[in-house]
């Protein structure tokens, strides 16, 4: 009996878990400064076509993105299956392009201005039309820089 | 009075928490960087000036119809054969004299481009075409252009081009970055992105 006792008094003592706090504090601020809050949620389907030569887009906040395409699901019954575009949160028009750019423009410091790009997320779907009256408006706002953003892959699976 | 000793904070829910969060920001963010390619606009001009004089055999016009169909040149083409077409253009050097392409290794057609520098490639689409049809045809446009800059970034300075811009971009490339740029430009002047988007038919 006694011999079980003694045992146990000099066993190894319990993983103290005083730090685990620490590591996943740690961890917390490794991807709080690694990533990029969402800051907006999409109300247009937005299925990206396909492209092989791509580049990267680094520096996200120099990026102004431009979404586009038919509405999502749960808000078609309000706006229709017509293709829009969506700046920040909200719906806009093809008119309100060249103010959300100003805006933006004003919003970064004075040295970065001219290094803004325009990523155009448009849905694989949508009409070239739309894509144009985007771009044309994008000229005359002077935001030459443009990048279509795509997923990578074979850009023959667009076609299907 | 009896002083009783303040009881220790049970510090052990502390980890609970800050998994709490750590779940939060790893749902609501993103860490994947966009790709997509990249193009320039043209500026708007002005006042109306009258397009600089291009040979007809220069442009090479590339129609994305309404239906998504392929016409190059007025005539229908498959997808699959944009790309190769598009290099036999743009590496044709056709040109004499003082319009002669000393690197291309094309046909020599008198009736396609001249010289790559002077080579224009039209990209023309309907309202209706789908985006996704546009982006595949940019896309081998661009390919095509790729393929050819890579060819002469081996041939003078034995790496891809492409790997090249890339090295340039990143801000960890420690050699000579003013080299690298003086390369890049060298063959995007061989080899210049002369890619035109009219603005689509009614």
């Amino acid at each position: 009996m006694s011999k079980f006792k003694k045992k146990g008094d000099g066993g190894t003592p319990a993983v103290s878990t005083a730090s685990l706090p620490d590591i996943v504090f740690m961890l917390l601020f490794f991807f709080m400064v690694v990533t990029v809050m969402r800051d907006s949620s999409l109300k247009v389907q937005n299925i990206l076509p396909f492209a092989d030569q791509v580049e990267k887009l680094d520096k996200k906040n120099l990026i102004m993105y431009i979404y586009a395409g038919k509405p999502s699901p749960r808000y078609q019954a309000t706006y229709g299956t017509e293709a829009r575009i969506q700046l920040n949160d909200k719906y806009a028009k093809i008119s309100d392009i060249q103010q959300f750019i100003k805006e933006e423009r004003l919003s970064k410091r004075d040295e970065l201005r001219d290094k803004l790009t325009t990523a155009l997320k448009v849905d694989k779907a949508t009409n070239m039309g739309l894509v144009s009256d985007i771009k044309q408006e994008l000229r005359k706002a002077e935001a030459l820089k443009i990048n279509y953003t795509t997923k990578v892959g074979d850009a023959t699976l667009n076609l299907q | 009075m009896a002083k009783r000793p303040a009881p220790e904070v049970n510090a052990g829910s502390m980890a609970d928490i800050a998994f709490l969060l750590l779940i939060f920001f790893l749902v609501t963010t993103t860490i994947e960087t966009d790709s997509g390619i990249t193009r320039k606009l043209p500026p708007i001009d002005p006042e109306e000036q009258d397009p600089p004089p291009l040979k007809e055999k220069n442009i090479f016009i590339v129609l994305v119809s309404a239906g998504g169909d392929l016409f190059v040149e007025d005539e229908l083409m498959e997808f699959e054969d944009l790309r190769d077409a598009a290099v036999t253009f743009l590496d044709n050097g056709g040109g004499t004299g003082d319009e002669a392409c000393t690197y291309c290794q094309g046909p020599g057609d008198p009736e396609s481009s001249d010289n790559p520098v002077k080579a224009v490639i039209s990209l023309q689409n309907d309202r209706r075409t789908e985006y996704g049809t546009y982006i595949a045809v940019q896309n081998e446009l661009v390919a095509a252009y790729n393929e050819l800059r890579n060819r002469e970034a081996n041939r003078l300075y034995g790496a891809d081009f492409t790997e090249m811009e890339a090295a340039f971009n990143d801000p960890n490339y420690q050699d000579d970055k003013e080299e690298l740029k003086e390369r890049i430009k060298k063959i995007q002047e061989m080899f210049p992105q002369k890619l035109s988007e009219a603005e689509p038919k009614r």
